[in-house]
């Protein structure tokens, strides 16, 4: 498996290697994913895509590995630097792992922030959250609250639990808790972002809670598996999946009742700020600075706390009321 | 290998399942309640179809590692299929997923027989031709629930008899493979082309033919695994099943195949393969960190390799005790 990786790895880099520079004017602004194949990541290349037409003068340039590991992105940075881009916009799989290689394009001269999944300060100029942590960690629980409102067992099925962003959320979450009375988190499970496994996971969570009234599930592969889980165990109305998923991934699961509602920031708009900053800061137009503001287009800027990191907007609820006008956008 | 060394293998092997659920049982009961078990069951129902498919070709001293992308590439097509058809009949849908598997089984035989390339090779690189070829036919995109049909996703899950679908085609192929193998010359050919396969040339047996033979079986189980994982799950996209392969020949190798070929059966890749079923499904009930998870699971796979490895060693024997006396 990991051979296949390296070799899909490899090819996907030759493809970007071949790609051949643009007109020598144009900047090039790479936007590097957890993996590729995966519905929100291609919904932000949409957003980029948009950003850089705006624009005029970028290429963007869309790549990741083929499954969520900190070594395919090292990979792909390191062609990313051969072929001399002037931005990398990452979102990434490991906080730590990636702050070699991201040191390396910047002492190159590359611009490098990091969206979505955040690296470690001293590997990226500046960092986008596509909402503010506390926000997400808070409307999670309280999606699940809002349609419990005697209180029950609520569980957790998260991605790996390596996961940057998706253990910020359930920490947050954990601080809030106590805001909801009668809810009680009765364990945090994980399903590494696999189809099969988030089924089994979720499936063992029903058997080991017979009570459960809900599955909060910050992660779109993990949502939508525990929506599946919960149809088949003939618990859709019983126990309520909610989280953080794609309207057009998720459709199915609202109409079927295994799911009342989600919530998800929209994630062309994510791509799109992160082109927006990636472009001003290399063009210099901004400079990433504790206290900073610094444009992007029709989102308006961002502020940057003292860590250099900024929320984008506030996350945004699907339920049956509105999901059939947004399930054919992403 | 005589018929009771089977036995005992088998015999060994479930003892191990027995006391593995023994022991799960006694930290989370409800584990064995019938119900649960009929779950475990067809959650194993996959893997099993597919180590059935690989324990022939490893018999032919070859290697599938191709199954899983096969499975992914299969049930991609035939969930985009759907998308594009949605009244297209369950029965067909079968039929040219298990025919498009056996097309893809055909590939990986024809190189290692015509070409006469290592099948570890061969495999690999029908590998990631397959997943590459998911994203060129999905362009990255996801097939979701509401996008596919309600008879195609229901199939696997309708009941008969208290059991899904999914279960009773596991069943069938086991019985199946218990004919295929115990009562045709095909079978007992895989066995013959793995134990020795010059003999087998003399026997008038094909080897690289019958090793093709081996990949269409197994590609064609992928093939039918594929439509089954993609409507069981209800999504498709480029990474399902992915590493699943390895899954696949671990069941196998638990199960006492003999990676060197010639050694296997019917029994020990049903019993490997639900092994592995039941440590999958009893990790998360039993509460243990993420990280042990893992390690647990992987020390499952080696202790069970071990004791088969020790178990099936033949002991040297001494035919010149004279002459060892002499020195």
């Amino acid at each position: 498996m990991k051979l296949f990786k390296s070799l899909l790895t490899a090819t996907a880099v030759a493809a970007v290697c071949l790609a051949g520079p643009a007109q020598a004017e144009d900047k090039r602004i790479a936007l590097v994913v957890k993996a590729l194949g995966i519905g929100f990541f291609e919904a932000a290349a949409k957003g980029a895509e948009e950003a850089a037409k705006e624009l005029g003068d970028v290429e963007i340039i869309y790549t990741g590995p083929t499954d969520t590991t900190a070594e395919g992105q090292i990979e792909v940075i390191n062609a990313l630097i051969a072929q001399k881009v002037d931005a990398i916009a990452i979102s990434a799989n490991d906080q730590d792992a990636l702050v070699p290689a991201l040191k390396k394009a910047m002492d190159r001269g590359i611009t490098v922030i990091s969206w979505d999944s955040g690296v470690a300060p001293e590997g990226r100029q500046l960092h986008l959250n596509p909402s503010s942590n506390e926000l997400i960690g808070n409307m999670i629980i309280k999606l699940a609250a809002d349609n419990l409102p005697d209180g029950g067992d609520v569980a957790v099925l998260s991605a790996s639990a390596t996961a940057t962003n998706q253990n910020i959320w359930i920490e947050e979450m954990n601080k809030v808790k106590d805001n909801y009375p009668g809810i009680n988190v009765v364990a945090t499970v994980y399903g590494d972002d696999l189809a099969d496994k988030s089924y089994r996971e979720a499936q063992g969570l029903m058997q080991t809670y017979p009570d459960l009234k809900a599955i909060i599930a910050p992660t779109s592969v993990g949502i939508v598996a525990a929506a599946q889980a919960v149809s088949d165990a003939e618990k859709a109305g019983q126990i309520n999946v909610t989280g953080l998923g794609l309207p057009s991934e998720m459709a199915g699961h609202i109409d079927s009742g295994a799911s009342k509602s989600f919530a998800i920031w929209n994630p062309i708009d994510l791509g799109y700020s992160a082109t927006m900053l990636a472009y001003n800061l290399a063009t210099d137009k901004a400079e990433a600075k504790p206290g900073g503001e610094i444009p992007m287009g029709r989102m308006g800027s961002l502020t940057l706390n003292d860590k250099n990191e900024g929320a984008m907007a506030d996350p945004f609820t699907y339920d049956s009321s509105n999901i059939n006008d947004f399930k054919d956008i992403f | 290998m005589t018929w009771s060394g089977w036995k005992s293998r088998e015999v060994i092997l479930a003892g191990a399942i027995v006391l593995l659920v023994g022991m799960i049982a006694s930290r989370f009961p409800a584990f064995i309640a019938p119900s649960n078990l009929a779950n475990v069951f067809n959650d194993t129902s996959p893997l099993i179809i597919l180590a059935l498919g690989q324990m022939v070709v490893i018999v032919t001293r070859c290697i599938d590692l191709s199954v899983a992308a096969n499975l992914a590439l299969t049930g991609m097509a035939v969930a985009m299929l759907n998308t594009a058809m949605p009244d297209l009949p369950v029965p067909f849908i079968l039929a040219i997923a298990i025919g498009l598997g056996s097309l893809m089984g055909l590939l990986n035989g024809l190189l290692v027989w015509k070409l006469s390339i290592p099948p570890i090779v061969v495999t690999l690189g029908t590998m990631t031709i397959y997943r590459g070829v998911i994203f060129l036919i999905s362009g990255g995109e996801w097939i979701n629930a509401h996008e596919m049909s309600d008879s195609f996703k229901s199939f696997p899950r309708e009941t008969i008899l208290e059991l899904p679908v999914l279960s009773w085609i596991a069943i069938l192929v086991v019985l199946a493979f218990v004919v295929l193998v115990g009562r045709t010359a095909l079978g007992r050919a895989f066995f013959a082309v793995g134990g020795n396969p010059h003999a087998a040339v003399y026997t008038g047996i094909n080897v690289g033919q019958t090793q093709c033979a081996a990949y269409v079986i197994s590609g064609a189980l992928a093939g039918l695994t594929g439509y089954l994982w993609v409507a069981r799950y209800a999504v498709a996209y480029v990474d399902i099943a992915g590493g699943f392969e390895l899954e696949v020949v671990a069941a196998c190798v638990i199960g006492g195949i003999s990676i060197a070929g010639g050694i296997g059966s019917v029994g020990g890749a049903l019993l490997g393969a639900l092994f592995l079923g039941i440590v999958k499904n009893a990790l998360p009930v039993i509460n243990i960190s993420p990280f042990w998870q893992l390690a647990i699971s992987g020390s499952a796979i080696i202790i069970a390799v071990a004791f088969n490895a020790t178990s099936s060693r033949s002991k040297g024997r001494v035919i010149l005790k004279k002459a060892e006396h002499a020195t």
